[in-house]
């Protein structure tokens, strides 16, 4: 009992202090910061092009877990939802240099990226789905992205404890390869578990910055006037806006 | 010269504090997710080979639920803690602390050697053989020095943030995404099954001589010593 309590203690000592220097000024930054270095040493030692891992069909998770919102009730959306999403429109906007507003066809016609992948929650969890979609630069070049454009954020149709949706990445995300506005998943429509109709895929991030119930692409200068400033609805909530896997 | 080299006092209290961290802020990470697969993927029951029990809050960093934070501390500690064990592997290797006192040669792994030192062991007696430490001794600091603490380190940068791309073979050699996380978690209890003897047996060796040739670096030493 004597050498639990003292573990108990120790424990908490640690704590209480590791509570403190977070709470603290410099704490914060230096907890920022580490991201920070863990970003400028991912650019010394990886390539930020690498593509994520691919796998064989047979790979593929008997089920797709949804996450977050899996059944958004926003009237708006649920209209839509009724009628199949035939009316639903993707928005890009911003600063480019001509805004276009496209259906659902209109994507499935522009070519086609498939790609079998492992989408990786930040709580731990994996799984393995095939997805396809036109990629997301093909988009920002029809759109004409323009120079001081640092930025995309996604905008979605769901809200989470109240709060809007939305995410975002920088240009290297958003010109990956791999970086997609995916409509379908293992070769069927997206269910509205997974994001329906359209969702991001960005297979070199975390599962959170996948935005889903995608509704607009808009390309900004700067994050800082946008949610609480820090990027997407996680972000505002204290995670990384560079995480990846 | 002295019983501990100062590179190896300061890796060890150095060492402490990061582990702790990183130990008590992964405790928040597996409550986030507490289950545990094999191969690439996984995410229900059903897939997990472990479901681990809630970590109460007295036990994590911080000291409620917060998975965010608990990353920052966790992505904050993993560079010194990684960092450090390189430093002190070069430092093991250039003083000869790691060829002298923590090597075995064959002799010690001699079934009637092993059979004696774990005899003197279930008396208590921790001062034998040739040499600093004994046979069991040096088989746990080359356990924790050589597999446990590297093992962590690479399993760690397996499932760390926008490493596999570019990793894509550290991933691979440790079976899949999910099997990395396994072995990190695996070996984060193995260092905590090391760390709960390794303070037994310097409470049960005399306390106040190990902690203070811990942190002064002790006394000089010519050979070996006597048995107590």
């Amino acid at each position: 009992m004597r050498r639990r309590n003292f573990i108990v203690a120790a424990g908490a000592t640690v704590l209480a202090g590791c509570n403190k220097i977070a709470e603290s000024g410099p704490g914060t930054r230096l907890l920022s910061a580490a991201e920070r270095w863990h970003k400028a040493a991912h650019e010394l030692l990886t390539d930020r092009k690498a593509l994520a891992p691919e796998y064989p069909r047979s790979a593929i998770s008997p089920f797709f877990r949804g996450n977050g919102t899996t059944d958004p009730q926003e009237p708006a959306y649920r209209r839509h939802a009724a009628e199949d999403f035939a009316n639903w429109r993707l928005e890009v906007g911003g600063l480019v240099a001509s805004p276009m507003s496209l259906s659902l066809d209109n994507l499935r016609r522009l070519p086609q990226r498939t790609q079998v992948t492992r989408h990786d929650c930040v709580e731990g969890w994996s799984a393995i789905g095939e997805w396809t979609g036109p990629q997301l630069s093909l988009l920002l070049e029809a759109a004409g992205l323009r120079e001081e454009a640092n930025y995309i954020v996604f905008r979605c149709a769901d809200t989470l404890n109240g709060d809007v949706y939305y995410e975002s990445v920088d240009r290297i995300d958003a010109f990956h390869p791999q970086t997609i506005v995916a409509h379908s998943l293992n070769g069927e429509p997206l269910p509205i578990r997974n994001g329906a109709p359209l969702r991001m895929r960005i297979e070199r991030q975390l599962g959170y910055k996948h935005a889903k119930y995608l509704t607009a692409i808009e390309a900004v200068a700067s994050l800082d006037e946008i949610g609480g400033g820090e990027g997407g609805y996680w972000e505002d909530r204290g995670y990384q806006w560079y995480a990846g896997i | 010269m002295k019983r501990h080299a100062l590179s190896t006092r300061l890796w060890h209290w150095l060492n402490l504090v990061f582990v702790v961290i990183l130990f008590m802020s992964g405790l928040t990470i597996s409550n986030a997710h507490p289950r545990l697969y094999w191969g690439d993927w996984g995410f229900a029951p059903e897939q997990a080979w472990l479901i681990l029990p809630r970590f109460p809050d007295w036990m994590t960093i911080p000291g409620y639920y917060s998975l965010a934070v608990a990353r920052d501390w966790h992505i904050l500690a993993a560079w010194p803690f990684a960092l450090l064990l390189l430093i002190m592997w070069v430092a093991m290797l250039a003083n000869r602390h790691f060829r002298r006192d923590i090597a075995t040669d064959r002799q010690e792994w001699q079934p009637s050697n092993i059979r004696r030192d774990a005899a003197a062991h279930l008396r208590l007696q921790f001062d034998h053989g040739p040499g600093k430490y004994n046979f069991f001794q040096k088989l746990a600091y080359g356990l924790v020095l050589g597999v446990i603490l590297p093992m962590m380190i690479f399993s760690g940068i397996a499932i760390s943030s926008g490493m596999e791309p570019s990793f894509g073979w550290l991933v691979e050699g440790l079976g899949g995404r999910q099997s990395a996380r396994s072995l990190h978690f695996l070996f984060a209890f193995a260092l905590l099954g090391f760390f709960i003897v390794h303070v037994l047996l310097v409470i049960l060796s005399g306390p106040i001589r190990q902690m203070r040739d811990m942190l002064t670096g002790g006394g000089r030493e010519e050979g070996p010593r006597d048995a107590t």
